[in-house]
């Protein structure tokens, strides 16, 4: 037994954390529910409901909600993407919302401006999109590596520069007719598609999954697969060993910062021509940045990891307008992620306790059999 | 642009100067503990919420209500900003990670108390906040009379204050001394034996109790209830005005009040020659623009505390 101390680690762990800390952000859910004076059951009833559209109290089925959820979803896996690209290279991307923004500014532009059949259109709308993401995400990545600016407060600052930036532009330059949107966009632009909507009972479904699958094929063949990948991941693990190494440090904080900025960009463009179909002045940041560092947090920045959070957070999305009309305040979403990302950044403690549990079992357990063991 | 617009403009620069401030000085406490807290914009959404919830429901049964909501405010900052002390200190969270969950938890958690205290998304508004008050004599003095001491928001008083108190206990004291020796090398703090823990939950906890005052002095003075929208970012503004005015309380107080001068010019925009034909987004967007250029500025000089941010390892060297 002496091999087995507290901090042991197995494979799996891993994953046993985002686990834990979702079943005990859930957890803590339901009991803020319960001491409001309402039913957990009725919230994890709306809760299945936005992610199967079975409603198990009536026992009924409805496809919208599906769809609703996917929709929720793109965005902000995208976010993730974006944050989790950055994190990879050690860089903490705060920036995501800001970027997303001048994503969908710059998609707004090329949607408006530009005449072209919907096979050109489209890809242009995307790919305006991911360069204005990009080039927003080259300011803090360029502060870094040639001021070493730390890339925290300026992607903060930067948030709000883009947030009134994309303002000024939609109210002063597109002419909004009612202060909050521009022109419809030509239906060229547009992922939206009667038959996927038809399908899904009336979502809001479109394309847009697809710029999304992409995308997360990218950041793992990426990260996962190339030279520049492992480069970047170098410079995450020790920025003074992999310049020691001859990699060129500066040039990959810039690139991974434009690449994470492009995910972001494109999520702009996501929204503007697949969720709406017109440029919007905002009064406040939507949260995309936020929950899209959620996801990528309780994803382990992994690409399979960052799609499943990504749904689970898209369905505590999705859910909450179930819930309200069952009385219980949506806000409980918001609640529950971010008791999951104080799990998960209460990694420490978690390993900790897993491991004391884990202790006290095996040697319960162990009793029998520890000849067997000491010979190992 | 006359000496009586500048006059009329400095109340209401001052009344958007103050909780900036308020919220800063507690970004002070806590990172020159070693600690830093992006979590100000939540903390004051806590704080303002308590502030606003306290002062509807006490309303009818006292005038000071406003008061004990400002005391609420802090002392639900505090509460609050124990969550970050206890992930980030005991359980060696990454303090952004901690800082950003409790942001997302407290737009959640607020709006959701609304919901079952009032039935509704925002919290029932207050027939009046704090009072405006005039300083007899001092207001009688021409030009700085009027400009500091007629028709203020005593809550500017106490953001000066509290720029005094936090200078005089940050460097003039031991206390101050153990704290900012904890942000700067916790490991040969610890080696004199300061308990390096206590100092910081000591710094991170006045950081809840300022950053709550300050939502708390927000709603009250330019609210008239609390929504999701109240603190509008200021809460990042006060982390810039820390960066800005390079740690220090006198610093600090420079920079909120000029944030908070910025933001009265875009009311004021249209009426001088110079900046009508500006648009306003320009200059909301001013005070983080100003912020990356200070940040560059000092970029290479170590103003900042040394060890702010890092998770503190008794075994490093």
């Amino acid at each position: 037994m002496a091999n087995k101390k507290l901090g042991d680690t197995r494979k799996g762990d891993a994953l046993l954390v985002p686990v834990v800390a979702v079943l005990l952000g859930f957890a803590v859910g339901s009991v803020v529910v319960m001491i409001t004076g309402k039913s957990p059951l009725v919230m994890f009833n709306a809760m299945l409901q936005g992610l199967t559209g079975l409603n198990v109290a009536r026992g009924s089925f409805n496809p919208r909600y599906i769809g609703e959820l996917v929709i929720q979803a793109l965005p902000i896996i995208l976010t993730a993407l974006c944050f989790g690209f950055a994190a990879r290279t050690g860089l903490f991307n705060i920036g995501a919302e800001g970027q997303l923004m001048v994503g969908s500014l710059a998609a707004t532009t090329v949607a408006l401006l530009v005449r072209a059949p919907a096979f050109i259109h489209i890809p242009l709308v995307l790919g305006a999109g991911m360069v204005a993401g990009a080039l927003w995400g080259a300011i803090p990545g360029y502060l870094k590596a040639r001021f070493n600016v730390h890339e925290v407060v300026v992607t903060i600052m930067l948030n709000y520069v883009a947030l009134h930036m994309n303002n000024l532009m939609i109210l002063n330059v597109f002419g909004s007719v009612d202060r909050v949107k521009t022109a419809q966009f030509p239906q060229s632009a547009l992922l939206k598609d009667p038959w996927l909507e038809s399908i899904t009972n009336g979502s809001r479904l479109n394309w847009g999954f697809v710029p999304v699958l992409i995308a997360i094929v990218v950041y793992w063949f990426v990260i996962e697969k190339t030279t520049f990948g492992y480069g970047l991941r170098a410079v995450g693990y020790n920025k003074d060993a992999a310049k020691y190494a001859g990699m060129k440090v500066n040039r990959n904080i810039v690139l991974s910062m434009m690449i994470a900025g492009a995910f972001a960009g494109l999520a702009g463009a996501v929204i503007t021509t697949g969720t709406f179909s017109f440029g919007r002045a905002l009064s406040a940041a939507e949260g995309y940045g936020f929950d899209g560092m959620a996801v990528a947090l309780v994803g382990s920045n992994q690409a399979v990891g960052i799609l499943l959070a990504g749904l689970l957070f898209g369905m505590l999305k999705a859910a909450g307008p179930l819930m309200q009309s069952n009385g219980i305040p949506k806000e409980i979403g918001g609640i529950i992620q971010a008791s999951i990302v104080l799990f998960v950044a209460m990694k420490y403690g978690l390993e900790r306790l897993i491991s004391v549990l884990r202790l006290r079992r095996d040697k319960a357990s162990a009793l029998p059999v520890t000849g067997e063991e000491a010979g190992v | 642009m006359n000496l009586g617009m500048i006059l009329e403009m400095f109340p209401i620069a001052l009344m958007f100067g103050a909780p900036i401030v308020m919220a800063a000085l507690g970004g002070l406490f806590s990172e020159r503990s070693g600690v830093t807290n992006i979590a100000l914009e939540g903390i004051m959404m806590i704080g303002a919420f308590a502030g606003a919830s306290v002062t509807v429901v006490l309303e009818p049964i006292t005038a000071m209500a406003p008061w004990l909501g400002l005391l609420t405010g802090v002392a639900a900052g505090m509460l609050f900003s124990l969550l970050h002390a206890f992930t980030s200190i005991h359980l060696k969270a990454d303090q952004i990670i901690s800082g950003t969950a409790l942001n997302i938890l407290a737009g959640g958690l607020t709006i959701y108390l609304c919901q079952i205290l009032f039935h509704q998304q925002r919290t029932r508004a207050f027939s009046y906040g704090l009072r405006k008050v005039t300083v007899p004599l001092l207001s009688k003095i021409p030009i700085v009379g009027p400009m500091l001491f007629y028709e203020m928001y005593p809550t500017f008083y106490v953001a000066i204050a509290l720029v005094v108190v936090t200078w005089f206990v940050v460097f003039k004291t031991p206390f101050g001394l153990r704290l900012r020796s904890c942000g700067e090398h916790p490991q040969a703090a610890a080696s004199m034996g300061i308990n390096v823990y206590s100092m910081r939950y000591a710094g991170v906890i006045a950081s809840g109790a300022l950053a709550g005052l300050a939502g708390a002095t927000m709603v009250l003075t330019q609210d008239i209830q609390y929504t999701v929208t109240s603190i509008h970012g200021t809460g990042f503004i006060a982390l810039a005005s820390l960066v800005f005015g390079k740690w220090n309380p006198w610093g600090v107080l420079g920079a909120g009040m000029f944030f908070g001068f910025s933001q009265t010019l875009s009311y004021y925009a249209k009426d001088i020659k110079i900046l009508a034909s500006l648009p306003l987004e320009v200059f909301y967007a001013l005070p983080y623009v100003l912020t990356i250029a200070a940040l560059v500025v000092f970029a290479g000089k170590s103003v900042g505390p040394k060890a702010n941010g890092e998770i503190y390892d008794q075994g490093k060297r």
